[in-house]
């Protein structure tokens, strides 16, 4: 195994937290405040490591085993997820299946957990959060069969290679519409704001926020960290599939973090220019998402 | 490469029309598909650019871009309505029957033996998908205005159709097509605005009974 193949998940792990920092002064900028330093989010995960956990007595194993289990989903999708030129650490044909999949165990335990705690508040958002899923994980897995099919590559490693340069010239409209897709496939599965509002504290509006409220210390710093892995990875296939690849491997590599960084701005100017879609309005846009990535596949199929 | 652009654009305005409960909206969305199909016959031939392919492009700008939505956003003004509350089939299904429409469009159109004179492969397939979209809104939706929008995108697909053939198609039978249309649109505006004076509201649904 080559050593070079850590560095997509090595940057994985330092530098995820710093994308939530990178959005939060986008957003302070914007609003005409100063904002919380870049690296807040580290000192919070540091805080929250120090601190003792607190258990309600209605709680069992599944409510402990939640953020570790998403933890654990979160570290393994990122060893999938190739960066710039840099191959993921483990690369087998079909292996997008295992990162959905991953995924979805991920939340399926933030579900199980918001559940056992018996709060009435944390059902309903662990309703909504599996609504929702429901809609965009269809427009995920075409979005990635497009893709498939138009590189003849089955490994996200192999898979985001060779996409863009010249395949923008190609097939410009197909690979536009795949990240249209694909970019409210993250806003949605990262609780950003179309969909999710990240910053209300209201519990009859939040979707993931809502189905944490319990957790606290550790457990929390862990869901913390795992929602920024998350974050990463998604943005990391978005840069994939939209930034030009150059000869030099490390310059693709300064690109790919360069476009991820950029990413999150975008993300910064999309939370403070919109508001969150009434609720029931979202699954207009999941669909939607799904449609626009279904139009992807039927340009690649003919 | 550009052609294809404007007829992914044509597929991608028939879907958000399907998914539309403003008319406002929708018939921006329908301006815009006819300003960005105007420009479509230029591109198609533009090494064999003519004085007859501006004319056409220009007429079909300022008809469907211009004209139409001005019509319709007059009717829409006289009657007073600004969405489509309760259509008979859903948003989200409509999104999907589109989609599967779609994909029949792809299906049928690399079996039709058409010759498209090499303009792009795209162009019958969109082509029929307009006409498809135009007809399921027609059928779907009960406000008369989102019945003329799907008039309307029906008559775009035709004419999509029509700019792939187009060198055999003679000038005066292209201007006879855009001044039905031209008619039908006028027609039907001052027709809702009737139909809105008389019964009080344009839902075609309760148009199936005589007044009194």
């Amino acid at each position: 195994m080559n050593a070079l193949a850590c560095i997509p998940l090595l940057l994985a792990l330092v530098l995820s937290p710093l994308l939530f920092g990178v959005i939060n002064r986008t957003k302070a900028f914007l609003a005409g405040r100063r904002g919380q330093p870049l690296l807040q989010i580290y000192f919070d995960l540091w805080k929250l490591l120090r601190k003792g956990a607190v258990y309600s007595r209605t709680t069992t194993w599944l409510f402990r085993a939640g953020p570790m289990v998403g933890l654990a989903a979160a570290l393994i999708a990122a060893t999938l997820v190739p960066l710039g030129n840099f191959p993921a650490l483990i690369a087998f044909p079909a292996d997008f299946l295992l990162f959905a999949g991953l995924l979805g165990l991920m939340r399926f335990f933030t579900v199980v957990a918001a559940l056992d705690t018996g709060s009435s508040f944390e059902g309903m958002g662990a309703s909504r959060e599996v609504f929702f899923s429901a809609l965009t994980e269809p427009a995920l897995f075409v979005v990635l069969a497009t893709l498939a099919r138009q590189t003849g590559q089955l490994s996200l490693s192999t898979m985001f290679e060779p996409v863009s340069g010249a395949d923008w010239l190609r097939a410009g409209p197909v690979l536009a519409l795949v990240v249209i897709a694909l970019m409210i496939v993250l806003l949605a599965e990262n609780a950003r704001i179309p969909v999710d509002d990240p910053n209300t504290h209201l519990e009859l509006t939040m979707i993931h926020e809502v189905m944490v409220l319990d957790h606290g210390g550790p457990d929390f710093a862990f869901i913390l960290y795992s929602a920024a892995l998350k974050l990463w990875l998604f943005a990391a296939l978005v840069a994939g599939i939209v930034l030009p690849a150059t000869d030099n491997a490390w310059l693709n590599l300064l690109l790919a973090l360069g476009g991820m960084f950029g990413l999150a701005v975008v993300i910064g100017v999309i939370e403070s220019v919109m508001a969150r879609l009434r609720l029931l309005v979202v699954p207009q846009l999941l669909v939607g998402a799904g449609a626009v990535a279904t139009v992807a596949l039927i340009l690649t199929l003919r | 490469m550009g052609t294809n652009l404007i007829l992914v654009l044509v597929v991608l305005t028939n879907l958000k029309l399907l998914a539309s409960s403003r008319l406002g909206a929708s018939i921006r969305v329908v301006a815009a598909q006819g300003m960005v199909l105007g420009l479509l016959p230029v591109l198609a031939h533009v090494h064999e650019l003519s004085l007859h392919f501006a004319a056409m492009a220009l007429g079909t700008i300022a008809l469907k871009g211009v004209v139409f939505p001005w019509l319709l956003f007059r009717a829409l003004r006289e009657a007073e309505v600004t969405r489509e509350v309760e259509p008979y089939v859903g948003y989200i299904s409509s999104i999907l029957v589109g989609l599967m429409a779609l994909a029949a469009s792809f299906w049928l159109g690399g079996r039709l033996p058409v010759t498209t004179t090499g303009v792009s492969s795209l162009l019958v397939p969109s082509a029929l998908f307009s006409i498809l979209a135009g007809l399921f809104l027609i059928v779907a939706r009960k406000r008369a205005v989102n019945q003329v929008l799907g008039f309307l995108v029906l008559e775009n697909g035709i004419y999509t159709f029509g700019v792939g053939v187009v060198a055999e198609t003679p000038f005066l039978v292209e201007l006879g097509v855009l001044l039905d249309a031209f008619v039908a649109v006028f027609v039907m505006g001052i027709a809702v605005y009737h139909i809105n004076r008389e019964f009080d509201h344009i839902e075609t649904d309760r148009l199936d009974r005589l007044k009194g």
